[in-house]
């Protein structure tokens, strides 16, 4: 087999510096197995890559319908890349109704790949065409390369005694062969996968393998040699690299958290898209003293984390909107305990049900201001799947050293989009310093030492003592409490200060100042949170590249925010917020530093491209050439 | 954290020092109604406590919302006046992580009947070592004066001013639904039944449900008294003990036992003792025990009181311990390099 299939990229075939394919089909089609395999081979090959998946709501949507179609675009170059790509150069179609859907998001000229079988009457119907693209003219100007996947698939798999409805579901290995012969990828990986994962049905394995080398030899025996390139390896920093989505990157970044802290995690939690693979991580890992809980509702979820955290543990949420909005009255109690707690939001089409496998960043003003009473919180944002590392630890970090709830927002395309990681050094984390109290901090009037758990240290801090520390019983409650005793008041000066002191605290946390990237004299600033990174700094490149001067401040801290982000907003003239919102980050720059910050929307269940973005700052920058400086 | 609790493990060699009622009492001002029934409740807490043994720093209460929810202040442990309903949730996180701790909950009726609702019946259901004690005075007090969902059909209040249409929960029946393995009714009239439930509630091992009725002096005064009061308890309150017939009346001349329908008050003569129910609590099946929170219609008919059932089942966060400490005989302590290395990796 392996002279048919040569593993290593093409001597013959030419470079390109960059691809981005897209795998549609039907729900139960595979694609986005496929699509993962395609992305793990190029991240061990060395490429630079992002992905974006995209999957409908419903597990088995009707077979062949649109609503069916599910996706996986992933983008793989030979450089530094902060996005899943604008508009495929492949669209792989392996029904009617894939190549009906997605076909509009081809660049133009680009190449359907399609796997003719599907293309009969019924799948036709059931895509809504009332005839057969294949023969009209849908398919003009772009480059068609028609197989028939299903049949070569199961001719394969004949030899094998594979029932021939089995080898059908091995046809998405088929287009797997079919494009790492195509853009060169390394084989082994995929094979030795097939190996391991279905170690224990034999059947099944040999006919994906089957599947898999008859569609990398498909390219060769049907003369595509054209059609072969390679995709060479990025300069890439050195170290030790993994290819890590969102989820899992948050799920390893609390623990860490926990290793860093010393304490144990507690995750109560509520099955929830995008939310639950994060359950589904820290479920497996036992080993570090993981406790989940799954709990019979959010609020419940939210009730335990907090219990938890009052006895010691790193007490952790995680959920999406609709959840955090049932989560809001005991983040409320937990602002009013002054007790550590993470709140992790994976945000998601909204309102309501919304659109629970689509993206969207719209939660950030109610992370802000989604609760009763004055009651502020610490907001932090992912930028990139494998920032969900960083920012879980940070969220834990100001959570324990302030005793306060913090919110994690990232989102579903950061949660299910993946990226090569380059692995921290364990010992370079920095340890989470968690102080409690064990001695008494005040004397009564019969000078018997007592234990006030609201007396504040120089951060305006309570400590926090632990049930089970002798002599320090107390009591802690949601009713308003004396500053100091924490005894129960409903003094109008005690709660006046208790309103300030609980807002002077949280806004006093030290956050890093906010750095920009681009052109710091550039006469437009963008300034963005969260997963629109990617989008902003790809195109933030290509303005730069084509020698326009463009700055961007992304944000990480978003409650409080950084100290010089009022001088950074002033200093250019126009400030335009990417947001997959209707505004809500430019309403809360403009009402803090009464800043013109102008949103630039786009609410599709779908992360901005690079080039929306980039054509809105051309707009921007042609308007201000326009007005003169 | 280790250090913190090491020190209280120090103690925990020590022989438990002796306590009394005041040890157990906090600084603070109880602010309940004056002739309120929760008052007996405390004292009867306050006195057994001691009795006990336990420790007060290993001792925790939490609470809902609502009158019976203030409870916590006025004890000298570790407490949290939570919010409404979610007493019981906050408590569950608290005992998964410290199994170190004694953890009472605390709630009226309307806290975990009706907001709480699902709260308590899953906690009942996991069988976390918790003891739950709900105070029923079959109204809302801390909001004055709504039906709550222990009231019974056409009570008027505030909020059913022409009475009230649906009907009500039996605490117990719910208990027993839930498949709770220690479920208990007291009263507070009777601070020697009191104690004498807690007690067995302290030291079940699971979730512990003790319903206790209360009055409600200002909303709902003397709904329990045709039970209650000293004059008709003989013949209104059947006192469950285990292993024992159950007869109650002041001969002794009533009796409960099995009929095709369930379990029915018997005239003892006529029926003859050796056919009077002899009470079980360790029966697996809670169908007997329904059976017997099906009896009264409280508060206008005998009822019974005392412990429904308690039987031994696994306890929910000493069994997810239990898996954590299986996994990390087999895989030993995680490590973070490892984790982070656990997908394929490449080198650049």
């Amino acid at each position: 087999m392996t002279d048919t299939v040569d593993a290593g990229p093409a001597a013959e075939a030419p470079a390109v510096d960059e691809v981005i394919i897209r795998f549609a089909g039907d729900s139960g089609d595979g694609m986005q197995l496929t699509g993962d395999r395609f992305t793990t081979a190029s991240a061990m090959f060395g490429n630079d890559l992002a992905t974006l998946p995209e999957y409908p709501a419903e597990i088995r949507a009707p077979a062949g319908t649109m609503a069916g179609v599910s996706a996986f675009q992933v983008h793989i170059s030979d450089h530094d890349i902060t996005t899943p790509g604008d508009a495929p150069d492949v669209l792989v179609a392996m029904n009617p109704a894939a190549l009906r859907s997605d076909l509009h998001t081809l660049v133009p000229g680009g190449t359907v790949i399609l796997n003719r079988d599907t293309f009969e009457e019924r799948n036709l119907a059931k895509a809504g065409y009332d005839h057969n693209p294949i023969d009209g003219d849908d398919l003009a100007g772009y480059q068609v390369i028609e197989v028939p996947m299903t049949t070569l698939t199961k001719d394969a798999c004949k030899e094998l005694g594979v029932k021939p409805r089995d080898a059908d579901r091995s046809k998405n290995f088929f287009a797997l062969g079919l494009l790492s012969w195509m853009y060169s990828r390394p084989i082994e990986a995929t094979l030795d996968w097939i190996e391991v994962k279905f170690a224990d049905r034999e059947l099944v394995a040999a006919a994906n393998r089957a599947a898999f080398n008859a569609g990398h030899a498909y390219g060769e025996t049907a003369e595509l040699g054209s059609q072969r390139v390679v995709v060479r390896k990025a300069p890439l920093e050195p170290g030790t690299y993994t290819n890590i989505n969102g989820n899992t990157a948050l799920s390893w970044g609390l623990v860490a958290a926990s290793q860093l802290s010393g304490l144990p995690l507690f995750l109560g939690s509520y099955p929830i898209t995008p939310a639950s693979d994060v359950l589904h991580e820290l479920s497996k890992h036992k080993e570090f003293g993981v406790t989940t809980f799954q709990a019979e509702d959010e609020i419940a979820a939210v009730g335990a984390a907090i219990g938890a955290s009052y006895g010691g543990s790193l007490g952790v949420t995680t959920t999406s909107g609709p959840g955090v909005a049932l989560k809001g009255e005991a983040m409320g109690l937990a602002v009013s305990l002054e007790l550590p707690l993470v709140v992790v939001d994976i945000q998601r089409g909204g309102p309501s049900t919304g659109l629970p496998t689509k993206t969207e960043a719209a939660d950030l003003m109610m992370a802000m201001y989604g609760r009763h009473g004055e009651s502020p919180v610490p907001i932090v944002a992912a930028r990139t799947p494998a920032d969900c590392f960083n920012i879980a630890i940070e969220a834990a970090r100001i959570a324990l050293t302030h005793q306060t709830p913090v919110i994690l927002l990232s989102d579903g395309y950061l949660a299910n989009g993946s990226e090569p990681w380059r692995l921290p050094e364990v010992a370079d984390l920095v340890p989470i310093d968690v102080v409690y109290a064990t001695e008494f901090n005040q004397t009564n009037e019969d000078g018997e030492g007592v234990f006030w758990p609201y007396l504040r240290d120089e951060n305006l801090n309570r400590p926090l003592a632990l049930p089970g520390t002798p002599d320090l019983m107390h009591r802690i409650g949601g009713i308003e409490k004396e500053d100091g005793t924490g005894n129960v008041s409903y003094s109008p000066e005690n709660h006046e200060l208790m309103v300030h002191l609980r807002h002077k605290r949280i806004a006093s946390i030290p956050v890093p100042d906010a750095e920009v990237a681009g052109d710091a004299d550039a006469d437009l600033l963008i300034v963005g949170w969260g997963s629109t990174w990617g989008a902003i700094t790809g195109a933030v490149r290509r303005i730069r590249t084509a020698g326009r001067k463009v700055a961007h401040v992304h944000l990480t801290h978003l409650n409080p925010l950084p100290a010089n982000l009022g001088d950074l907003l002033r200093s250019h003239r126009r400030v335009m917020v990417p947001e997959m919102n209707l505004g809500q980050l430019s309403r809360i720059l403009r009402a803090e530093f009464l800043v013109d910050a102008e949103i630039l929307s786009k609410v599709k269940g779908q992360p901005f491209t690079a080039g929306e973005i980039q054509h809105a700052i051309n707009q921007r920058l042609d308007e201000l050439a326009g007005e003169g400086s | 954290m280790t250090d913190v609790l090491d020190a209280g493990a120090n103690r925990e060699a020590d022989e438990v020092p002796a306590t009394t009622r005041a040890d157990w009492t906090s600084d603070q001002e109880v602010r309940w109604c004056p002739g309120c029934g929760d008052y007996s409740i405390l004292t009867a807490m306050q006195l057994l406590l001691p009795e006990l043994k336990a420790r007060r720093e290993k001792t925790v209460f939490i609470s809902g919302i609502g009158c019976a929810a203030r409870f916590p202040y006025y004890m000298n442990t570790y407490g949290v006046h939570t919010i409404h309903g979610r007493a019981p949730a906050v408590a569950t996180g608290l005992a998964m992580a410290r199994p170190d701790l004694d953890v009472w909950v605390i709630g009226g009726d309307g806290d975990m009947l009706s907001i709480g609702g699902n709260h308590l019946i899953h906690a009942l259901r996991r069988n976390v070592n918790l003891n739950i004690l709900l105070f029923n005075n079959q109204i809302y007090g801390l909001t004055k004066g709504q039906f709550s969902p222990t009231s019974q059909k056409g009570k008027v209040t505030k909020s059913s001013p022409v009475g009230l249409v649906a009907r009500p929960f039996n605490p117990i029946s719910v208990a027993l639904g839930s498949e709770a393995t220690f479920v208990a009714r007291t009263h507070d009239m009777d601070r020697q039944h009191m104690q004498d439930t807690f007690r067995r509630a302290y030291e079940h091992e699971g979730s512990a449900f003790v319903e206790v009725l209360q009055n409600c002096n200002v909303f709902n005064d003397g709904v329990f008294s045709t039970i209650t009061k000293k004059d008709v308890r003989e013949d209104m309150l059947i006192e469950l003990n285990h292993g024992q017939p159950i007869l109650f009346g002041s001969e002794k001349q009533y009796g409960v036992a099995l009929a095709p329908e369930g379990v029915v008050i018997v005239d003892v003569a006529k029926l003859g003792i050796e056919n009077v129910m002899v009470h079980d609590e360790t029966i697996r099946n809670p169908s007997t025990a329904f059976s017997l929170s099906r009896i009264a219609k409280t508060p206008a008919t005998p009822t019974p009181i005392g412990v429904f059932r308690a039987i031994d089942r696994d306890e929910f966060s000493s069994s997810v311990a239990a898996q954590i400490q299986e996994v990390q005989a087999q895989l030993g302590k995680g490590d973070l390099g490892d984790l982070l290395r656990s997908q394929p990796t490449w080198e650049v």
